[in-house]
């Protein structure tokens, strides 16, 4: 049997095509009260008092929820390994307001209407303070974000709130200043990156229930179901045996839907009620007070020799976390730990810097985080040295770049959070990838441009990217497999299918251990009072770490099922055979059928019902790695440009599910794409989003991707289940880079800010032009 | 007030408020498959047939699908499963959210006598937002479930 490695068609594509459902909206409880959140109109403000006089009296008004009535329990959203390494920061709801979006008062109604005419009839009246906007004036300005004294780090992440800094961290290998006094070029730029938005299809949504056991049930649209249960229950003190979080069919996340957001309000009001509640965010709510993208400034500066050896990287780096801290450090830790090793044969690498909290739409987890930051900022300033050196951009990355059984000292220094894990690479396959890629985009005919016109003109440009396989020593995944009558298996697992293919990737796996087929494996994920522990679906940890378990897991079922059929049929397990269907003693040729064993074992001979349980923790994160090729033309007039073709060849290991590992790289490609060209969360002088609706915010449309070429190369990752290693995130991280060494090849000027947008174009055309005048 | 229509086929005859939209009405009437993914008409998720064309639900008052002829996926289920087969085959489901919405439009266009060529294949279905798929996988599988594959 051969499940793994194959075309499969999803377990749960036809059911959801045809409209099956599914999703957390469709498990409301009839006659569900409604909530909805009243929101700061402010940048930074305090609330004097509030007069709901008028609302309250309102038919059908049931609650108006406050921060009085809360208890005042500081947390983070964000929904990672425990203790977190990300501040407490967050209360439910504060009398202090830190952006426009943040949460002033709750209305619980019994319907739509009436929720939505008590919150136009609630007077505010507000204290405004003087907001910080601008990220780069925030650490010790004299305004400070966050000076209540009960806010707390849970262990030691650099966080000085009195210096408006929710983490900061430093690292260096080498010496980094000494090794770049001695080089013969020195490339020094300052990069910016803007913040982007998930713009998942499904807005986030939540509904609680009390069950016939008096528990606290709730239906979330959670990347991290384990998590969200524990936050709840520390944040609202209800006991986390009381609390039961199901994750249905999730509309997508791409790290969106990793913290709580809506989850703390339906569990408060139904715990208290015992009444259902239901809270959906408006996409207004989804743009405005979910959270985005870590905005950054990066200061690279590399250091060669003549002959192209790269001998130093430093790479200082200011990131905006916003009003608070969610995934603050880890963010930051990755955008020098999964992206400086790419060139591990320097002499010094220096990485460090600030993460301070302004005025902003908080940030946090997002596909790729800190490693698209950092990776525009490396393999952008890569293509500038060679540009230096008058060497090809692809032979500069050769020379340099990660090979296959080599380290970097950065892998042992740097985690998420923490210090991080040693590893050599198993596998590397970069130099293949840069092989096909070239031959793919055909670079010796296109590089640097080519077919240009009095108006037009085509180039290519590329860049290198490496990610990691989940969090080492960190993030666990467990599954548990039970045999059934009739020989058909339920695989009930924590991982969090959230459309990424998990649940998929994850039977193959089963099957492909139980040499069964996909139909005889039934897989439910993430919920918590029915599957085990998996810390959810994010860095990158699924299909190596949930994988593993689920293999570790059917492994052990089989053995379970083998020495079972042996006391079964009288002969000794060793000499028993499985294949799939059939239990064969090789010594005496007695057999029994899965079917029949099956039967016997549950309703007639030695019944027991055979299951096992297993769970795994990575002892290190192999980087999947990817080289990213781009073809764009540039409108020399309008400065407008187009992707003609982008071609992404990639080392994932050996996938599991080839057309799924497509669609994930594929996907992230174009988010990428976004991040580079349009995509940018915009707000006013004083802190207002003007991008709070899908007709601002612009995500790529099947109009501007007319041709993505995608290829794995031959791979396989020996600790990873059947050779696989992850593939979730590193798609998202070439695009922005490749572009703007595209747009350097193209035209000669080079931008340093995201997004590339035509009117950056224009003026660095422009401001060329006057210096060569 | 009340609105009659008809839903799949069969007539319904609905009690509707004054402003109501058609998504509203539909999930009521427990058509789940019909969902909210914006208010401004932005990503297509909304999606339904009015007499066979294309509208988004979540922006189009109820009372004007009074006489009107309503399909949801509920309604085409056999043509929903060929399509699902072709997305299987390519691996264009992920998170599915708006695979409904697309089978619809779908549908609707293999209704249309025109050129499935690229341009119109993007014109027709450019109002479908997709964030998971990058798009070109859908784009074959639906060349597939037109009949148009190269």
């Amino acid at each position: 049997m051969k499940t793994v490695q194959t075309i499969q068609p999803s377990v749960d594509g036809k059911g959801l095509m045809m409209g099956r459902k599914g999703y957390t909206d469709d498990y409301k409880e009839p006659g569900s009260l409604i909530i909805k959140i009243l929101r700061s109109p402010y940048a930074h403000a305090k609330i004097k008092q509030i007069d709901s006089s008028k609302a309250s009296p309102l038919p059908g008004v049931r609650m108006i929820l406050t921060a009085a009535d809360f208890p005042r329990i500081p947390f983070t959203r964000a929904g990672q390994g425990y203790p977190e390494p990300s501040p407490h920061d967050k209360f439910v709801l504060d009398e202090t307001l830190r952006y426009v979006g943040d949460e002033v008062l709750a209305v619980v109604a019994e319907s739509e209407e009436v929720a939505e005419k008590a919150l136009s009839l609630i007077r505010v009246d507000y204290e405004v303070l003087e907001p910080i906007l601008d990220f780069e004036t925030a650490l010790d300005h004299p305004v400070l974000i966050h000076p209540e004294p009960e806010i707390k780090e849970m262990f030691p992440i650099g966080f000085d709130p009195k210096r408006n800094l929710a983490a900061s961290y430093q690292m260096e290998v080498g010496e980094v200043i000494k090794e770049l006094a001695a080089c013969d070029t020195i490339v020094k730029s300052r990069f910016f990156t803007q913040a982007q938005a998930h713009v998942m299809m499904e807005p986030h949504a939540v509904n609680a229930r009390i069950d016939y056991q008096n528990r606290l049930v709730i239906y979330s649209s959670t990347q991290t179901p384990f998590h969200i249960r524990r936050i709840i229950s520390q944040a609202l003190e209800i006991p986390i045996s009381q609390i039961r979080v199901i994750k249905p069919r999730v509309g997508g996340g791409f790290g969106g839907k990793q913290a709580i957001h809506g989850e703390m309000f339906a569990a408060f009001v139904t715990w208290k009620t015992k009444q259902p509640s239901t809270l959906v965010y408006t996409r207004k709510e989804v743009f405005s007070s979910t959270y985005t993208r870590h905005p950054m400034r990066l200061d690279l500066t590399l250091g060669a020799m003549k002959d192209g050896t790269l001998k130093a990287i430093d790479c200082q780096v200011l990131s905006d976390t916003g009003a608070y801290g969610e995934h603050a450090l880890t963010v930051f830790m990755v955008t020098g730990s999964k992206v400086l090793p790419l060139y591990n044969k320097v002499s010094a690498v220096r990485f460090g810097g600030h993460v301070v909290y302004t005025n902003h739409t908080p940030a946090g987890a997002f596909r790729g985080y800190g490693a698209i930051q950092g990776n525009f900022a490396l393999e952008s300033a890569i293509d500038m040295l060679a540009k230096k050196l008058k060497m090809d951009p692809l032979k500069l990355r050769e020379m340099n770049m990660m090979k296959e059984g080599e380290t970097s000292p950065i892998f042992a220094i740097m985690g998420e959070g923490t210090a991080g894990t040693a590893m050599i690479m198993d596998t590397c396959k970069l130099e293949e990838c840069i092989a096909r890629g070239k031959a793919l985009i055909g670079w010796e005919d296109k590089y640097p441009r080519f077919q240009e016109t009095k108006t037009t003109v085509r180039a290519v440009g590329m860049a290198l990217a490496m990610q990691g396989s989940g969090i080492p020593l960190i993030d666990m995944g467990s599954a548990t497999i039970k045999l059934n009558d009739d020989g058909f298996y339920n695989l009930l697992v924590g991982a969090t299918e959230i459309g990424q293919g998990s649940d998929t990737v994850l039977s193959q796996i089963a099957a492909e251990v139980l040499e069964t087929t996909l139909d005889k494996i039934i897989i439910y994920s993430s919920d918590t009072d029915l599957t085990p522990f998996d810390v959810g679906a994010y860095a990158s940890s699924t299909t190596y770490v949930s994988g593993n378990a689920v293999l570790k897991a059917a492994k052990a079922l089989k053995a379970k099922m083998i020495d079972k059929a042996a006391q079964l049929l009288e002969v000794e397990s060793d000499s028993l055979v499985f294949d799939g269907t059939m239990f064969q003693d090789l010594k005496t040729g007695k057999s029994i059928s899965l079917t029949d064993f099956s039967n016997q074992i549950t309703y007639s001979k030695q019944q027991e019902q055979l299951s096992a349980t297993a769970s795994y923790v990575g002892h290190k994160s192999p980087p999947p790695f990817m080289a990213g090729f781009v073809e764009i033309e540039i409108d020399k007039q309008t400065c407008e440009l187009s992707i003609e073709h982008y071609v992404s060849v990639v080392d994932c290991g050996t996938p599991i599910n080839l057309k799924l590992a497509q669609g994930q790289v594929e996907g992230a490609i174009v988010q990428g794409l976004g991040m580079a060209l349009t995509e940018n969360v915009k707000e006013s002088s004083q802190g207002k989003l003007l991008t709070g609706d899908l007709l601002s915010y612009t995500i790529p449309t099947r109009k501007e991707i007319k041709r993505l070429t995608t290829e794995f190369v031959s791979s396989y990752e020996k600790s990873g289940p059947y050779g696989a290693k992850s593939v979730g995130e590193v798609g998202i991280d070439t695009p922005p880079a490749a572009l703007a060494n595209a747009i350097e090849n193209a035209l000669g000027v080079r931008i340093t800010s995201l997004p590339l947008t035509p009117e950056k174009i224009f003026f660095a055309m422009k401001e060329k032009r006057s210096n060569n005048e | 007030m009340n609105i009659n229509f008809l839903l799949n086929g069969t007539l319904k005859v609905v009690n509707i408020c004054p402003g109501e939209m058609l998504l509203d009405t539909l999930r009521k009437l427990d058509i789940l498959s019909v969902r909210r993914g914006c208010d401004t008409t932005s990503c297509g998720v909304c999606t339904v047939l009015l007499d066979n064309k294309p509208i988004p639900s979540c922006s189009f008052l109820s009372v004007r699908a009074d006489g009107h002829a309503v399909t949801t996926v509920e309604g085409i289920p056999e043509e929903a499963e060929k399509l699902a087969k072709c997305f299987g085959e390519e691996g264009a489901d992920q998170c599915g959210f708006c695979n409904p919405a697309f089978s619809l439009t779908a549908y609707a266009m293999k209704q249309e006598k025109i050129v499935f060529d690229e341009q119109t294949i993007k014109d027709y279905l450019v109002g479908n937002l997709c964030r998971c798929t990058g798009y070109l996988s859908q784009e074959k599988a639906l060349r597939k479930y037109l009949g148009v594959d190269q």
